[in-house]
């Protein structure tokens, strides 16, 4: 399979008024055509900013070092007007708050005409049509007359259908969704990954989906990149990750995740609160609340390498397996 | 929208029975009377003049009248400048003052909008520090120090311009109290411009459309202005009522014929009659404009519409 994003040792810090924060460290991973990977980790692991900045969304004190090669071109670095070719196009994001994510003070129809417009030179008129077939696709019931709603008129969950078929107009090769289930109804959450699902399969786009929930992982992604402190300590398909985690962090998230079948079970939470990025600890940034944890874990930072040879990593010292503390 | 906007009209009317009578008593209340002067008139005299211009009756009852005739569209007569109807005196200056008013709104509302535009899409860049200083001026120096200034730079060395007065025509002499006027009105334009433009780059929304690719210059032109100009317009209405009642002082600085000049000589003269028209026309004009604000405020923001 082709890849159709190689990142490479992607770094991006924030000037604040007195230092300098990493965000994200050395992340590189790559992502096949028309494949779902996840991307999970808790709140400030970096999982978002990283996404951002391929985007060239950072905000003004943000900055992006590295590589994210969309096919023959990098899009870090890229002047802003030469990134709107490719943002739109080639690579889209729907973001997490569909109440705030749309213009309110225009309606849903010019809102997505002007990508039309902007990207495939459509006359306005024309893509007035598209649109509306855009919206029936991902489910809105009387597209012609939502098209002319504004975004206060509809409810969130159609809001974020509204972000879907405005990030899909144009059939891109990727699309980064960024927890874009986590505002909504749990009965509408299940609605929406079907939709995704489903379109990007149909579109042949690879779909990255940044989340916290790891239920929404199991539902619908094929690879996951777990994420903490900035860098990304194991990756795998998804069936690997869930039955044999290699990571304590992974193995953590997973004890986390309440599961509907296993009733009256006790969560089992990672102890501790996640690393501040200003001061993060030495060594492996997990160390404080790793079970596992030994002298090397404090002083070297462990890299993220292949996993018995095959293409799932991790970056971990602990070497012993990580099921019989699970059982204990 | 039809309906929010008589609804709005209907509303105004209390206010301006209320404010007439606040205005007409209130003046009762301050001391002196229109016919005081350096010497004491002779009680005869006095009591024909009262009676002339119905001031001998009980006070309700000359608010009564008062009502009854600004209905039928009479002001009454100045009770100090003799043979002047208050309609009459306030269609003579009237009209300057609303040319001059509107001329300073222009002006200060372009010059306003764009630099504050400019200063938020050049956010703690030199641009924007100049324009926050510059801007800055205008507001802490008052208008009349502003205007004298101006009148001995310009008017006074240089020789460019009149220093005041004005016939129809003289387009030269309305320069220097135009630009006077409109900039503490663009001043406060050009800031809060600048605030909200700052808040709407900033908004998830603007995040959006920069992630559909549609370029900076789409992006400020429909995503961004509409929603920025909200706050600004809603000072708009005020600013320009500020500018058609207040250009009182430059116009007495530049020795302009407004109707500046008929209040605050009538106010200081007890004129009654002449105080309460003048102020019933103020009160007219921030009104009106209010509702026009409202109006222009339901059409940039469509949540408003449906209220």
């Amino acid at each position: 399979m082709t890849n159709v994003l190689v990142v490479d040792d992607l770094d991006v810090t924030f000037a604040l008024h007195q230092a300098e924060v990493k965000a994200v460290s050395d992340l590189s991973f790559s992502l096949a055509a028309g494949e779902t990977m996840a991307v999970v980790g808790e709140s400030g692991s970096g999982k978002s900013q990283a996404f951002l900045a391929i985007m060239g969304l950072l905000a003004r004190n943000g900055r992006a070092a590295g590589r994210a090669m969309l096919g023959e071109v990098d899009l870090i670095g890229m002047p802003g007007d030469r990134l709107d070719a490719y943002r739109g196009k080639d690579i889209a994001m729907i973001f997490q708050d569909p109440m705030t994510s749309l213009n309110p003070s225009l309606k849903v129809r010019t809102q997505l005409a002007e990508v039309l417009v902007r990207h495939q030179g459509f006359a306005p008129d024309k893509a007035g049509r598209a649109v509306i077939e855009m919206l029936e696709r991902v489910g809105i019931p009387e597209p012609v007359k939502r098209a002319s709603a504004y975004p206060h008129e509809l409810s969130g969950g159609m809001r974020q259908r509204v972000m879907i078929a405005m990030a899909l107009l144009c059939r891109p090769k990727i699309l980064i969704a960024d927890e874009p289930t986590t505002a909504l109804d749990v009965t509408v959450q299940a609605q929406m990954l079907e939709l995704f699902k489903t379109l990007t399969d149909e579109f042949g786009t690879a779909l990255v989906l940044i989340t916290h929930d790891l239920g929404v992982v199991a539902g619908v992604a094929d690879r996951m990149m777990v994420m903490y402190g900035g860098r990304c300590v194991e990756t795998g398909t998804v069936d690997e990750l869930f039955y044999d985690p290699r990571h304590p962090y992974t193995l953590g998230l997973l004890h986390s995740t309440p599961h509907v079948a296993k009733r009256a079970q006790r969560l089992d939470p990672i102890q501790g609160l996640p690393p501040s990025l200003e001061r993060l600890p030495s060594g492996c940034a997990f160390h404080p609340r790793c079970a596992f944890r030994f002298e090397t874990c404090f002083a070297e930072r462990p890299q993220l390498l292949p996993v018995d040879g095959g293409a799932r990593g991790r970056a971990c010292w602990y070497q012993g397996s990580l099921k019989h503390e699970e059982v204990a | 929208m039809l309906g929010y906007a008589l609804r709005r009209v209907l509303s105004a009317i209390p206010i301006v029975f209320i404010t007439i009578a606040v205005c007409f008593f209130i003046l009762r209340l301050a001391p002196g009377g229109p016919f005081d002067g350096e010497r004491a008139l002779p009680p005869d005299v006095l009591r024909n003049l009262r009676e002339y211009y119905n001031l001998d009756k009980p006070l309700p009852l000359q608010f009564v009248d008062y009502i009854l005739g600004v209905l039928r569209g009479d002001f009454g007569p100045s009770m100090v400048m003799r043979d002047f109807s208050v309609a009459r005196l306030i269609s003579i200056g009237l009209p300057f003052t609303l040319m001059l008013g509107f001329a300073a709104f222009a002006i200060g509302t372009a010059a306003g909008l764009i630099a504050g535009a400019l200063a938020a899409f050049y956010q703690n860049k030199w641009p924007d520090y100049l324009l926050v200083f510059v801007v800055l001026i205008p507001l802490v120096i008052p208008n009349f120090l502003m205007a004298n200034l101006a009148q001995l730079v310009f008017g006074v060395y240089l020789r460019w311009l009149p220093v005041g007065g004005y016939q129809p025509g003289a387009i030269l002499n309305l320069v220097m109290p135009v630009l006077i006027l409109s900039m503490p009105h663009g001043a406060r334009v050009a800031r809060l411009t600048r605030g909200s433009m700052i808040e709407v780059l900033g908004t998830n929304y603007v995040r959006t459309a920069r992630s559909k690719g549609l370029g900076t210059r789409l992006i400020l032109a429909r995503h961004a202005i509409k929603p920025a100009l909200i706050p600004v317009v809603s000072y708009l209405g005020p600013g320009l009522s500020y500018l058609l009642t207040g250009s009182l002082v430059v116009e007495q600085v530049f020795a302009l014929p407004g109707i500046g000049k008929y209040f605050i000589t009538a106010a200081l003269n007890r004129d009654y009659g002449l105080v309460l028209g003048t102020t019933i026309l103020y009160v007219f004009i921030i009104l009106a404009l209010n509702l026009l604000v409202d109006i222009v405020y339901a059409w940039l923001d469509p949540k408003v519409r449906y209220r």
